[in-house]
């Protein structure tokens, strides 16, 4: 801030120019006028910047309704009656708080009055509920903000023409696809720096790519195909991209946004922010908004309590459960939805608009969760009537509504859905009560999607009262992993879905007993599972193989509170957050255990691999490069020779210099130290100070008596 | 390598010291008894009795017949090794932090710490060789850096004094003038409290531990910046060996942020780098606290720690620790 202040001698020399002793003068007693600076600006001016809206003094709680009808001074006081009786429905006007101008020359009003509300909120709710209220046919409202007006008064009346920009080309926003090694990109946060960087297993380093100081206000997001970095500001969100760094491409206001949430297709960004409500026994408010990506436009705004956003109906906990919106029907963005008491709504995203302008009804819906692939969603409600009413989990398609298949399930205590990555299966975890009902165990119920009529199979563990601690299908497979047992040495089973000849039954791979885990993380492209002992295990990882059921590695990061796969699955990190105090950083593995490097990092915040796009490679394409690996490898193996050869080759370099540059150092101290050496021996006296001249092996015997003793031996002889 | 665990001191280990001679090793600790050890076998050969605070700082005469201690309670002590009598005492007027014997052992630097509002000195006194004609009187006080001189030492020839503390800047002074002849870049320099200060066996160079969890080693005459060693626990101690070109660092997490969950959240090994391309080599762990002192034997074949947990720790290395190739 450049401030220009008064230098003391300019005083003292305007004073006396003045005729002033400023020795007379208490300046204390000179109080400034109000809302003068003196070109001074106050230290606190950003507190003042923050939530200028909440002041009472401001406008902002001045709203401007229009299109009243025009009356005589008779009807006067009718008229500011049913305003009144209106707008003080929506919040507590203030005492003198609605003026109606009336014309001087006529004595009739000018069809528009101000309302003043105690605060910006009632204001806002106000225009939000009464803009284009029918008071009769020829007065509809319309209902601004105070402070907006001066903004409608600079529209110039005459039209012109916007100028049109020449198209500029934009940057190719996938340009790190192509790298040349094929190497992933990650972000990391720690402490106020985001950075970007490559990783370098080959030549087992990370490689910065971007940094940026305060990049984000509370964290970073990528976009789910990996186009877009997303940040948070107080403003709104922000998001990054670019071909060679990460330039902003597009800002979404939202004041105080707390939450960001790409569709799955990144087309949108749904923005969420909860409000601290002007009477605090209201509930917050919350305001959420559904942006276009690309053009920043708002396509849809949701406004309201917390309470209505809350999702479970079964209350007790504030604020939201996020994603309150979840997208449906795969990459192509096309539905989303959300669950409210006893319905869900389903919109779809031509007009965001209610699919056939109306919500589902399903009293007293727990959950609901859709098919990662299709438009399709199961749902669960729970048992009603003290069991008289079985719970039951159902599958919905959507455009069309139609219940696809219906589950009714028995003495149920909870329910949690799993879909299969490819959408082929559904998992349902059943907790149900024991007879006693004083405990519980767990079972599986299993859909077949993708078969004719949606077959159900019911799975048990072969120990039923085993607690459940994780369950994860493989991606794109058709195995699941389940952790199950007591800590803290729980086992962990693998099922198929299909069994050696019967592809239609599912069936156990194998139990690994006693493991030190308790979640698991398998391999963006299935086969290799982690399982990993993470917060009270203390970060133990067994990396492991499902295809031949056998343990690749078993590795320990110390306090590792983060897992996650790089998007090729090649490589892994693990990640120790600031949630400790200490150790925090991360560490990359390959696929099969091996750690490549470690970065430590004080205040370690998050790390976030970016994400790829889909493959453009048909399955039979894919099968054929996994058939013929060999013929394709042996390029990179050559590659990956000449790069370890240049590494030891560059290592030596550096070793080298490193060597030759302590040498240097040495000889260059040697030179001083053998100059000194008069002088130190002045200094000790003459006592010769190099250690090597003064040292003389003598000789010394040191005879030491330790200790005399007498002793009178008594001697027995001759005394027969 | 078996370490000699010894078990001498009822409270934290605060500083190590080994005579010229590699024979005698001295140790204080925030009881208010320093003790001497023989070196090889780690026997209690005696204490020195007479403070009354945690004692901070020793160092012995070449000859192994003085020896000097800083204590907290605000006094620096000359003792005859051999008899462990009090011969002298320096009185100040706030904790006595550190104290060096320059070349020669006629002079003696000392600090003293920032106490009811007298700010941190640096004091150099004169020692006669006969205890009979020790004066108190200060040759030369020097004060200005902020906050806790953690440790000053001489420059080669008794010129200047290096010191170092809380306000991470290792300084320079003239030692006639007391003028400020060096200062380190703020940039490149610790950020954070410089904990411990040790010099090369030739005086030519010195390393520096900081809470920043860094170590960083120094030329003596131009302090320019040589190396640093990068460490994941704040960095306590730290120590030079005297014949292979290897630093050892101590610490871990601060004594009252300690896990009880696990010891190795605390990192309280003590970590051997090579020096020269600052590589971690190895560590040797024991200590179930941070790490407060090192020292190495002058003939390189042994080094002590002493941690907060009040062991000292006397390690002999075995012949493969020589045998370390890089």
């Amino acid at each position: 801030m450049a401030i220009d202040t008064v230098s003391m001698e300019d005083i003292i020399a305007s004073a006396s120019r003045l005729g002033i002793n400023l020795n007379d003068v208490n300046l204390d007693s000179i109080s400034l006028p109000s809302a003068q600076d003196f070109g001074i600006k106050s230290d606190d001016e950003d507190l003042n910047e923050e939530d200028s809206l909440e002041f009472e003094g401001g406008f902002g709680n001045i709203i401007v309704v229009d299109n009243l009808p025009v009356v005589p001074r008779e009807k006067f006081e009718k008229l500011e009656g049913v305003v009144r009786k209106i707008y003080s429905q929506i919040g507590v006007i203030k005492d003198d708080g609605l003026w109606m101008p009336v014309d001087p020359a006529t004595q009739k009003t000018l069809g528009y009055c101000f309302i003043e509300y105690n605060t910006p909120q009632e204001g806002e709710l106000a225009k939000e509920k009464t803009n284009g209220y029918k008071l009769d046919r020829a007065h509809i409202f319309a209902v601004n903000m105070f402070d907006e007006i001066e903004k409608f008064m600079k529209v110039p009346d005459e039209w012109a023409p916007p100028e049109t920009k020449p198209y500029t080309p934009g940057e190719n926003l996938q340009h790190w696809l192509t790298d040349e090694k094929a190497r992933d990109q990650f972000v990391i946060r720690a402490g106020s720096d985001t950075e970007v960087l490559w990783n370098d297993a080959r030549q087992l380093k990370a490689d910065p790519v971007y940094k940026r100081n305060f990049w984000t206000e509370s964290y970073v997001q990528w976009s789910p195909l990996g186009t877009y970095l997303a940040t948070v500001h107080r403003q709104g969100a922000a998001v990054w991209g670019g071909a060679s760094t990460f330039n902003r491409l597009m800002r979404y206001a939202h004041p105080q946004v707390k939450l960001i949430d790409f569709s799955p297709g990144e087309k949108y960004l749904v923005t969420y922010s909860s409000h601290e409500p002007s009477n605090p026994r209201d509930t917050h408010k919350v305001v959420l908004n559904i942006f276009d990506v690309r053009t920043g436009k708002i396509m849809r705004d949701f406004k309201g309590s917390a309470d209505d956003f809350a999702i479970g109906g079964s209350g007790g906990f504030a604020g939201v459960s996020w994603p309150v919106f979840r997208w449906g029907g795969g990459k192509d963005d096309k539905y989303f939805a959300r669950m409210g008491k006893n319905v869900i709504s389903v919109y779809e995203t031509e007009t965001f608009t209610l699919i056939d302008k109306k919500s589902i009804k399903v009293e007293n819906v727990m959950d609901f969760s859709w098919s990662p692939t299709d438009p399709i969603f199961a749902l669960f409600v729970p048992e009603l009537g003290g069991g008289n009413q079985p719970a039951r989990v159902s599958l919905i398609q959507i455009p069309g509504k139609e219940e696809l298949r219906q589950k009714n399930l028995f003495s149920v205590s909870d329910c949690k859905m799993y879909w299969q990555s490819n959408g082929d299966y559904l998992a349902v975890k059943v907790d149900r009560y024991t007879k006693t009902k004083k405990s519980t165990y767990t079972g599986f119920e299993l859909f077949r999607i993708k078969e004719r009529d949606i077959p159900i199979e019911v799975l048990e563990l072969e120990n039923k009262n085993d607690k459940i601690i994780a369950f994860a299908w493989e991606p794109k497979g058709h195995r699941f992993a389940v952790i199950h047992g007591d800590n803290p040495r729980p086992d962990i089973s693998f099922y198929s879905m299909r069994s050696g000849t019967n592809t239609g039954r599912v069936s156990k791979l194998t139990t690994l007993k006693g493991k030190q885990a308790n979640a698991l993380f398998w391999s963006p492209g299935g086969r290799f599972i982690i399982l990993a002992g993470l917060k009270g295990l203390n970060g133990q990882l067994e990396f492991y193989n499902v295809d031949d059921l056998e343990t690749m590695a078993t590795a320990e990061h110390f306090m590792a509170t983060d897992i996650e796969w790089d998007p090729t699955g090649r490589y892994v990190a693990t990640a120790v957050t600031s949630v400790h105090e200490m150790e925090n950083g991360f560490n990359i593995w390959s696929f099969h255990g091996k750690l490549l490097y470690r970065i430590m990092k004080d205040h370690f915040f998050q790390f976030l691999w970016r994400p790829r796009p889909p493959s453009f490679l048909s399955p039979e394409k894919e099968e054929e490069i996994a058939k013929n690996l060999k013929k394709y490898s042996k390029k990179y193996e050559a590659e990956d020779q000449d790069v370890s050869l240049l590494l030891s080759e560059q290592e030596r370099e550096k070793r080298k210099k490193l060597k030759e540059e302590w040498e240097m150092w040495v000889s260059q101290w040697k030179k001083w130290h053998d100059e000194e050496k008069m002088e130190r021996q002045k200094l000790r006296d003459g006592e010769a100070s190099d250690e090597e001249e003064e040292y003389e092996a003598k000789e010394v015997e040191v005879e030491e008596l330790l200790e005399v003793t007498e002793e009178v031996l008594s001697s027995d002889y001759g005394q027969e | 390598m078996r370490p000699i665990l010894m078990k001498g001191h009822e409270r934290p280990l605060t500083f190590l010291k080994y005579n010229r001679d590699g024979d005698l090793l001295f140790s204080c600790a925030k009881d208010h008894t320093p003790t001497v050890w023989f070196a090889d076998n780690g026997e209690r050969l005696g204490t020195y009795r007479g403070h009354n605070g945690a004692v901070w700082c020793c160092d012995v005469s070449r000859d192994s017949k003085r020896l000097i201690t800083a204590s907290a309670d605000q006094t620096a002590k000359l003792w005859d090794v051999q008899k462990g009598a009090e011969l002298f005492t320096f009185k100040f007027d706030s904790p006595a932090k550190s104290v060096d014997l320059g070349v020669g052992d006629k002079l003696v630097v000392i600090t003293t710490d920032p106490f009811m509002g007298l700010p941190s000195a640096i004091h150099v006194k004169r020692i006669s060789g006969d205890p009979s004609e020790q004066s108190d009187e200060s040759v030369l006080t020097i004060k200005g850096p902020q906050g806790r001189i953690n440790r000053a030492v001489w420059g080669p020839l008794n010129r200047t004094i290096i010191s170092a503390g809380e306000d991470a800047v290792v300084r320079i002074w003239d030692s006639e003038t007391g003028k400020l002849l060096l200062e380190s870049d703020k940039e490149t320099g610790h950020k954070k409290t410089i904990t411990s200060l040790a010099k090369s066996s030739d005086g030519s160079h010195f390393l520096t531990g900081s809470l920043d969890k860094s170590a960083k080693l120094w030329d003596i005459r131009s302090l320019e910046l040589i190396k640093t060693y990068k460490t994941e626990r704040p960095v306590n101690a730290v120590t030079l060996s005297p014949v292979l070109d290897h630093v050892v660092l101590g610490g871990g997490q601060d004594a009252s942020s300690v896990t009880t969950t696990d010891h190795r959240a605390g990192k309280f090994e003590a970590k051997f780098y090579h020096k020269i391309l600052e590589e971690e080599i190895g560590g040797v762990k024991g200590h179930f606290g941070p790490i407060n002192a090192l020292a190495f034997n002058p003939d390189g074949k042994s080094f002590s720690s002493g941690g907060e947990d009040g062991y000292v720790r006397l390690h002999h290395f075995d012949q493969d620790y020589f045998n370390i190739r890089i």
